[in-house]
């Protein structure tokens, strides 16, 4: 099966070490089992068949380390320090702040026993890990490296290990950032460039550690170069809204670009803003995109297991067969009965 | 009288070969769950317990009374090696242990670590 691609957000699969938990963007689990409940703002950009995914690691006092996994749909060609504004300047576009006048916009497959380590970085004060490899190679180099993974870990590795072998693993030293003189409040944002065929969101890992009740809250954006198809279909029911969907501004795309690491933003795009506000019982799926516009992988949404092939158009074609078959075979018939004399 | 002899000889052998409750009981764990959330077992005998991890996180076999689970619910204690009833296994392995439950009687087992009660790691152990 062609691995869904693109690539995701979802800090989450994330489980901190050791004793404070004391940042956190999205969906982190203290060692207490206490929830975070942050909002998690990420920004997944897609042009040139290349998926360019922002997100913050926001430093909230305390000490200690803690960190994240993050499922990836592909290899990752590069990992690094993201712009300063791009996230903010996002959050401004689609929700303005009423009776201000906004100044200008200052310039500026899976089963695999093993463990292959792809890439190693250091940003700030996180360290970052490009794991490739199954739910439980990934699940035990994790607790080797000291995060403490929670009770639906090992199902929700295996569950994105079948879609893709490959997680970033991100951990977070406060005691770091405080030496780096960081100040409560401060983001860090990572900026995640992968070759993929089309963006893939993984939500589901957002209610990892938590409770069927607990919330889940994040936004997500999403700039392709047209109106994007994405499944499931934001119903509001489902928990997912598609809160903005409309093309970009050009003072949006140029203020962007002018971010660090944005060169690539192009002319012209779409910007679609999704919210989740659910509870983690609900958030069982991930979010698929088809940049074309025509129909998202079924497989890459979480709806069905890799291997069970996507009904929806053989399916189809065999039913359609069928009926038109019964016809043809029905009207042979009914020309075969003689008349009544 | 014929069938009633009849219905007594029959429940007599019927008790003679019921299976015997185990006295080697094996439980794996998979997805953070038991494979089996009720065991039977003999009381007054020996009984070896065989746990298998397959998760790649550390889990929990303890079994024991409410109290004890009520105690293990906010403790402290990192590993649990020192009691026969109190298992800690780690990611992707094997314990044994062996157990005799000297009276009939009902007991829970459960994993404490953070969470995974809520999940659903908690099973009923009836000595008979």
């Amino acid at each position: 099966m062609r691995r869904p691609v693109a690539f995701a957000m979802a800090l989450a699969l994330s489980m901190l070490t050791f004793a404070v938990p004391a940042f956190a963007c999205g969906g982190l689990i203290g060692p207490n089992g206490a929830v975070n409940l942050l909002r998690t703002t990420t920004f997944v950009g897609y042009h040139d068949g290349v998926e360019h995914y922002v997100t913050a690691f926001q430093f909230a006092g305390g000490g200690g380390k803690f960190g994240s996994l993050t499922p990836l749909p592909g290899v990752p060609s590069n990992v690094e320090k993201g712009g300063s504004w791009t996230l903010q300047r996002l959050i401004r576009e689609t929700q303005p702040i009423k009776g201000v006048i906004a100044a200008p916009f200052a310039a500026r497959n899976t089963a695999q026993d093993s463990v292959e380590v792809l890439l190693e970085t250091k940003i700030d004060a996180l360290d970052i890990t490009v794991l490739k490899g199954g739910g439980a190679a990934v699940g035990e180099w994790a607790t080797a490296h000291g995060f403490r993974l929670p009770a639906d870990a090992p199902e929700v590795l295996d569950f994105y290990a079948e879609r893709s072998p490959i997680f970033l693993a991100a951990a977070f030293d406060a005691d770091a950032a405080t030496a780096r003189n960081q100040r409560i409040g401060d983001g860090t944002p990572v900026h995640i460039t992968i070759p993929t065929a089309n963006p893939w969101v993984p939500l589901r890992i957002l209610a990892l550690g938590k409770q069927a009740n607990d919330p889940v809250t994040a936004d997500v954006y999403l700039l392709t170069d047209r109106k994007p198809a994405i499944l499931p279909l934001a119903r509001g029911a489902n928990g997912l809204t598609l809160a903005y969907d409309q093309g970009a501004s050009k003072t949006l795309l140029a203020d962007l670009r002018s971010d660090a690491g944005m060169s690539w933003v192009p002319a012209n795009g779409w910007l679609s803003q999704l919210r989740i506000d659910t509870n983690a019982a609900t958030l069982s799926y991930d979010l698929a995109v088809d940049v074309q516009g025509h129909s998202p992988s079924r497989v890459a949404a979480g709806l069905e297991t890799p291997g069970s092939a996507d009904p929806t158009p053989l399916a189809l074609t065999l039913l359609a067969a069928a009926m038109a078959a019964l016809i043809v075979i029905a009207i042979r018939e009914q020309k075969r009965r003689p008349l009544p004399a | 009288m014929k069938a009633a002899l009849l219905f007594l000889l029959g429940a007599a052998v019927a008790g003679a070969c019921a299976p015997a409750a185990p006295r080697a009981v094996e439980i794996r764990i998979h997805y953070s769950h038991y494979s089996t959330t009720q065991i039977d077992v003999p009381a007054g005998v020996p009984v070896t317990f065989t746990i298998y991890n397959d998760d790649p996180i550390e889990h929990e076999w303890m079994v024991g009374d409410m109290a004890m689970h009520e105690r293990h619910r906010t403790g402290t204690e990192a590993v649990h090696a020192s009691r026969p009833d109190e298992i800690t296994i780690p990611a992707l392995s094997i314990r044994t242990t062996t157990l005799t439950f000297p009276t009939p009687m009902t007991l829970m087992y459960m994993c404490h670590l953070p969470g995974h009660e809520q999940y659903g790691m908690v099973g009923v152990l009836m000595a008979k």
